[in-house]
């Protein structure tokens, strides 16, 4: 092998290199949005088909979107439940339990008392349940107990 | 004059535990929480509160630290106090059993996502066997000194843990009385250890070397 084509040989050899990470990735981005997974903890005091209602209290905001695994769409019209710990009792209180359906964008919010602090970390309980989709589980912590919203995303993949 | 100094002193001591213990259980019961909670928790969140006030007594007792109170006195109280603690690890767990039986259950199983269950639990299961241990005591026959190990590497390791447990949660507990007793129970644990197993034992040989010397 002369210098000339080992030169040659070897700029192939990096070029294949550079390109091969992205070459492994573009499957995994054929494949699209990956589907939210459950939390540990999410499903703890949940009481299945909690009431669509329009309010559960107020002040304080659960917001989120539901998305289709995969290309991303945003789900129009899915029942999300939500429940929490909030200054009207705990997350066991049936007032503390509600349903809201998501807007054509996708997007769902709900507003409710106060989350406080439950079980040492002020948290928020959602669940999609309902059979269309494989079941989610989501628990978002606040960071700070004194926000006055949080926020979960769902990213669903078929049942 | 010497007489009047050691009683001041001993007033300053009695006074700091009871404030270091008081403060933080008092300021616990103005939070805002406690009203969006029920009984049950609230009873299992001041068992926790009070498990924690009472590890700043144990080790002063195990030494017999506590100005007016003699040996016999001390380790009477000692015994007392670890019962007390045993009783308020059951309330505290009990208590969170009644309020969310999966949340205990996750936490029981280590399966929680919070990890400070862990550091709640690993100090749940040091008291439960230290409190074995101490039951079993006589049986076990075990060497003075090998007892002594034993029982007071639970000890740290239940305190540690218990203090990780305290900082990370929150709670009904104000944050700075909280601390402020966090670092009181790991001094007086470690202060108490340290001088049992260091300082005391290098005096004695320091005692011995001297006491060959002028043979």
């Amino acid at each position: 092998m002369n210098r000339r084509r080992f030169l040659v040989a070897a700029g192939a050899a990096g070029l294949v290199l550079t390109q091969s990470p992205l070459a492994l990735t573009l499957p995994a981005q054929a494949k699209g949005l990956a589907p939210t997974p459950t939390m540990r903890g999410g499903a703890n005091n949940y009481r299945p088909n909690a009431p669509l209602v329009d309010r559960l209290g107020s002040g304080f905001w659960v917001t989120g979107t539901v998305r289709r695994a995969g290309d991303g769409a945003p789900l129009s019209g899915v029942r999300i439940q939500i429940w929490a710990a909030t200054t009207i009792g705990g997350e066991r209180e049936p007032r503390n339990h509600g349903s809201v359906l998501t807007a054509a964008d996708g997007t769902f919010r709900l507003e409710t008392e106060q989350i406080v602090p439950n079980f040492g970390e002020p948290h928020a309980h959602l669940a999609y349940d309902d059979g269309a989709f494989k079941t989610v589980f989501l628990r978002p912590v606040m960071p700070s107990a004194r926000d006055t919203s949080v926020n979960a995303d769902f990213v669903l993949a078929p049942a | 004059m010497a007489k009047q100094h050691k009683n001041l002193v001993s007033f300053g001591i009695w006074t700091g535990i009871a404030l270091l213990v008081a403060v933080p259980v008092v300021l616990a019961t103005t939070s805002p929480y406690l009203g969006y909670r029920s009984m049950a928790y609230i009873i299992g969140g001041f068992a926790g509160i009070v498990a924690l006030a009472l590890f700043l007594l144990q080790p002063l007792l195990a030494l017999g630290a506590l100005p007016g109170v003699n040996k016999a006195h001390s380790r009477l109280w000692h015994r007392w106090v670890g019962a007390s603690i045993v009783v308020a690890v059951l309330l505290h767990v009990g208590g969170l059993y009644i309020t969310s039986p999966a949340d205990t259950v996750d936490a029981l199983l280590l399966v929680s996502p919070t990890a400070f269950s862990i550091y709640g639990v690993i100090a749940m299961w040091g008291v439960v066997i230290t409190a074995v241990l101490v039951v079993c005591r006589r049986r076990l026959r075990l060497r003075f000194s090998t007892w002594q190990l034993v029982h007071n590497g639970l000890a740290l390791v239940v305190v540690i843990s218990t203090v990780i447990h305290a900082v990370m949660i929150q709670g009904a507990m104000e944050e700075v009385s909280k601390w402020v007793l966090c670092v009181a129970v790991l001094a007086t644990t470690t202060g108490a250890l340290a001088l049992h197993w260091v300082v005391k034992p290098l005096s004695r040989r320091r005692r011995l070397d001297r006491k060959a010397l002028s043979d």
